[in-house]
């Protein structure tokens, strides 16, 4: 990757690995009094796959645009390779982003698109042929689109085109603003591949926006969480699928079931449904907060089952078919709990039939107010 | 199924039968009948009327006898190396360039603010743009000849003041052209706004990411995304400005003599259609030819983005 055609020359020659490639120091973002961006303090890696992921209104993009320069932190630092790279425009910066509008530039072919970087580093035509088609191998872009104009390619293929263009800034940095999105399901799966793929062979930093924690999953080293300006919790995919911080966190996650509980004598209690609740084990035992239980925890009880520590009697008033597993809505009281389940343990029971679910507390997670 | 078909009456070899009324247009397709009095209309009151034009430019000079006489006496006249006329042409031409380049240059900032900087001011200065159109061409540049005439609003203002009066402008060709870009500012103006308009800020945002200068940004990306735009403003204005007749006579007092006063004396004082047919026959080939030239040379559907 480092081609000395394309290398920046005031790039420092600090080994992968040595320190943090971005700091951030306190960056917050007000746009005429409203906080866009709430004092983030974070730290990513040398070669990190880092995702923020938020709901839209969280402040990602405003952040992200921050790090490549197109807004301005009202407060703290951006620090890149130990330079702060605040008051630094974006041409000037060793970040690149890849829009959601993808901006390519309409008027150019693909070639010249992926060139673009290169020609205003004034690089020869010849070489910068030369780098646009061992890019374009890299992406899997076939070579006869060099001169293909690119409102002619397919959405995919605008995407390779953004991300070879991205890499020809060779940027310390490659930032993304969900260039995912409006992409149909089966090949954003193909690109999301393609895109860790691609991220261990450059071994560059990215840092990726999306609202979808599936996406960030699936790709990431780290994940951070945003809410309302900040970053509620920052951790790998593990930590924040098995260990989520709050309430926001877990049910950012997709369906799950949460119990608002109390504790009394050792054990919780919820208002609206009868029994007694173990929480998970370890950890500490705040008096309030609630029990979040995964619907693909959740199962039915048999009548012989001693080992669930958690049951409620409810009745089932719909299920569907998820393909290989079967969902169903069981109605406790006033609320409804979602189960999931192999077709293998389906539920026989016909609807309106009292069933009794149950989750292990070990399956559990605990999370205060 | 099959003994009612027997039933029925055979199915006619015939197309249906079209409503009484419009049988005669059948041959048409809806689209063509529903065009055809856009196409009587354009006949009779744009077709014809070159018809007549190019027909007398063939007439004898100095008469009337259009369509009887074929002569290529006219255009022998106009090419004569005694006569002067190609000046009138050169100036007219040279007008329309000035003013296009000049109109360029002073639209391109202005709708830039309008499309980017002004906000919500921005309608407020098109509506301002616009204000001048619903008074008479003549009237504004009479109130220019008012504004720069010997002891007129300014001259007499700086005499007022002490000074030696103002500059003494009237009446020349730098005069025509300030009249003629005033005059078809808004002409340039809104096509422009409309190509700055189309350009979508992430790309030039994008541009400037990868490591364009403003400058490169505005060169590689803003200004080829914006040229349609442009270049309708471009074409409108210079084939306005190549047949303006009015900047030349009122604030140039005739100093200068275009090519529309030339058609215009041939028509009315000298009474030679001929003579006026022939010029004007001229002028659209010259102008026709240049925008052609023009748009051949630029490749639209490459700025456009089509291929």
């Amino acid at each position: 990757m480092r081609d000395s055609v394309v290398m920046h020359e005031d790039r420092p020659d600090t080994a992968p690995g040595a320190g943090p490639v971005l700091e951030l120091a306190g960056v917050r973002k007000t746009f005429d009094g409203f906080v866009a961006v709430e004092r983030i303090d974070l730290q990513v890696a040398e070669g990190e796959f880092f995702t923020i992921v938020g709901p839209s209104g969280s402040g990602k993009t405003t952040l992200l645009r921050m790090l490549a320069g197109m807004e301005h932190p009202t407060e703290g630092d951006i620090i890149v390779r130990g330079r702060s790279v605040r008051h630094l425009p974006p041409n000037k910066r060793p970040t690149c982003l890849v829009f959601q509008s993808l901006a390519l530039f309409p008027h150019r072919t693909v070639g010249e698109n992926i060139e673009f970087p290169l020609k205003m580093r004034k690089v020869p035509p010849a070489d910068r042929r030369v780098r646009a088609l061992e890019l374009m191998r890299m992406v899997r872009l076939p070579e006869g689109y060099y001169a293909k104009n690119v409102t002619k390619c397919s959405g995919g293929e605008r995407q390779r085109v953004a991300l070879a263009r991205a890499l020809a800034y060779d940027p310390e940095i490659l930032l993304f603003d969900e260039p995912l999105s409006a992409i149909d399901y089966k090949l954003r799966k193909t690109l999301e591949k393609e895109l860790k793929d691609l991220h261990k062979e450059t071994g560059k930093t990215f840092i990726y926006i999306t609202h979808s924690l599936e996406e960030a999953m699936v790709m990431s080293d780290r994940i951070g969480v945003m809410r309302g300006g900040r970053l509620v919790q920052v951790g790998t995919p593990e930590d924040i699928y098995t260990r989520p911080t709050d309430r926001f966190v877990c049910e950012f996650m997709g369906e799950v079931n949460v119990l608002p509980v109390v504790a009394a004598d050792g054990a919780y209690v919820c208002a609206g449904l009868t029994g007694r609740f173990t929480p998970p084990p370890g950890g500490p035992q705040p008096p309030k907060g609630f029990i979040v239980v995964r619907p693909e925890f959740l199962h039915f009880v048999e009548d012989d089952d001693t080992t669930t520590e958690n049951v409620i009697v409810g009745t089932i008033y719909n299920e569907y078919s998820l393909g290989s597993r079967m969902q169903y809505q069981v109605r406790v009281g006033d609320k409804t709990f979602i189960v999931e389940q192999s077709r293998r343990h389906a539920c026989s029971g016909a609807p309106d039939r009292p069933v009794r679910i149950g989750w292990h507390a070990r399956d559990a997670i605990f999370v205060a107010e | 199924m099959a003994t009612d078909m027997l039933e029925a009456p055979a199915p006619s070899e015939t197309a249906p039968r079209p409503a009484p009324g419009s049988r005669a247009l059948a041959f048409l397709s809806a689209g063509a009948r529903c065009a055809l009095p856009v196409y009587l209309l354009l006949a009779v009151g744009f077709a014809a009327p070159l018809v007549a034009v190019v027909a007398f430019s063939f007439a004898t000079p100095r008469s009337f006898d259009v369509f009887a006489t074929f002569t290529l006496e006219n255009y022998a006249t106009i090419f004569d190396p005694a006569n002067t006329v190609w000046l009138s042409f050169a100036w007219s031409l040279g007008f329309a360039a000035f003013t296009v380049a000049l109109l360029a240059v002073v639209a391109y900032p202005i709708a830039y603010g309008i499309v980017h900087l002004f906000g919500r001011w921005s309608g407020l200065v098109g509506i301002l743009f616009v204000f001048p159109l619903f008074i008479s061409e003549n009237v504004r540049l009479f109130g220019w000849v008012l504004f720069f005439i010997r002891n007129g609003v300014l001259d007499g203002s700086l005499k007022a003041l002490g000074t030696d009066g103002g500059p003494d402008v009237l009446f020349t060709p730098g005069m025509i052209l300030f009249g003629m870009v005033y005059t078809y500012l808004p002409f340039m103006l809104f096509p422009t706004v409309l190509g700055l308009s189309l350009v979508p800020r992430d790309v030039v945002d994008a541009a400037l990411d990868m490591g364009a200068t403003r400058l490169q940004a505005w060169r590689e990306v803003e200004l080829p995304l914006a040229m349609p735009g442009l270049l309708i403003g471009m074409l409108l204005t210079f084939v306005l400005a190549a047949g303006a007749v009015a900047e030349a006579k009122v604030l140039g007092g005739q100093s200068v003599i275009v090519i529309t006063h030339d058609i215009e004396i041939a028509f009315t004082y000298s009474q030679n259609w001929p003579l006026g047919s022939a010029l004007a026959v001229l002028l659209m080939l010259i102008i026709g030819g240049l925008t052609l030239a023009a748009l051949s040379r630029l490749d639209l559907d490459r700025i456009l983005g089509r291929k």
